[in-house]
């Protein structure tokens, strides 16, 4: 159940990314395009999306532990340090350059362009070089509540 | 027909995106960051049982974009071509700077904001600010010339 739970919650994500233009990066780009010809439509997903989740967290919260396992594993760390910070800039400037974020990439592989498949590759080529060049020394912030 | 990327149907995806997010936290406990579980998988620092289910969850993503590929095509890029150079520039950039800053779209966007982290609205309120500014000098300083 829980391995199903994990599967059908990847493709509904993915289904709502490709229906709301996240997976088309000149929807993103237009965007983004905010001194241009501006398309608005995607501030409708973020605003859909965190509307839904911020009553689902808070629903999914009163509840003592997760339905399908012992806590909740939620970050703790509220401090704004300067890896955030340049972490955010420098993923905004990869995303305006390609139009692409890292859940769309992934869904838009299934469309078969090599463009794609090399974003993601660089991508993943990125999470190992801050992963395995910049270890983190505290490791993860994530409380356990159970 | 449902336009990938009308105002409506980016309403109706992105509420999919944020019932996703809040079942995978109401069933399973975990906060839905792509970037976060995306790089957990190849990571060896995260115990077997998380990369797992992290990779059954991505397995989901996957699916899902299959079977967009089958039932709406249009919401996959078509032909998406862009200058080889820029394209793994911008991957790596969204690779390194996701993991730097501790999340991307989906887990600080949509996940922190409706846990009204602090961490995460500033994270967004930068990447967003990032992402219009590479736009507007890729397409009103250089002229598109990228």
């Amino acid at each position: 159940m829980k391995w199903l739970s994990y599967f059908a919650i990847g493709a509904l994500f993915a289904f709502g990314l490709g229906i709301s233009g996240m997976t088309q990066p000149a929807k993103v780009l237009a965007f983004l395009d905010l001194f241009g010809a501006w398309d608005p439509a995607l501030l409708c997903v973020m605003g859909a999306a965190v509307t839904v989740n911020f009553i689902g967290f808070r629903l999914a919260n009163q509840r003592a532990h997760p339905l399908l396992a012992a806590r909740f594993e939620l970050p703790t760390r509220r401090d704004l340090d300067g890896a955030l910070v340049a972490g955010a800039m420098l993923f905004g400037i990869g995303w305006g350059l390609a139009g692409f974020c890292p859940g769309p990439a992934l869904v838009a592989l299934a469309s078969g362009s090599l463009d794609v498949l090399l974003f993601v590759l660089a991508m993943f080529a990125g999470f190992l070089f801050k992963d395995f060049a910049f270890a983190s020394p505290a490791g993860g912030h994530v409380a356990h509540r159970s | 027909m449902l336009e990938p990327g009308s105002i409506a149907a980016a309403a109706l995806g992105g509420g999919m995106i944020g019932l996703a997010a809040a079942l995978l936290m109401g069933l399973n406990g975990r906060v839905l960051g792509v970037s976060g579980m995306a790089a957990g998988i190849i990571t060896p620092a995260a115990p077997l049982r998380e990369r797992l289910e992290r990779g059954v969850f991505l397995l989901g993503v996957l699916a899902g974009g299959l079977l967009l590929a089958l039932v709406l095509p249009q919401a996959l890029p078509g032909a998406y071509s862009h200058d080889r150079v820029l394209l793994i520039s911008a991957g790596l950039l969204v690779g390194f700077g996701t993991r730097l800053g501790s999340g991307c779209t989906s887990g600080h966007g949509v996940c922190g904001i409706a846990r009204l982290s602090p961490r995460s609205l500033v994270a967004t309120a930068i990447f967003m600010a990032s992402g219009i500014v590479t736009v507007y000098v890729v397409r009103h300083v250089l002229g598109g010339a990228l």
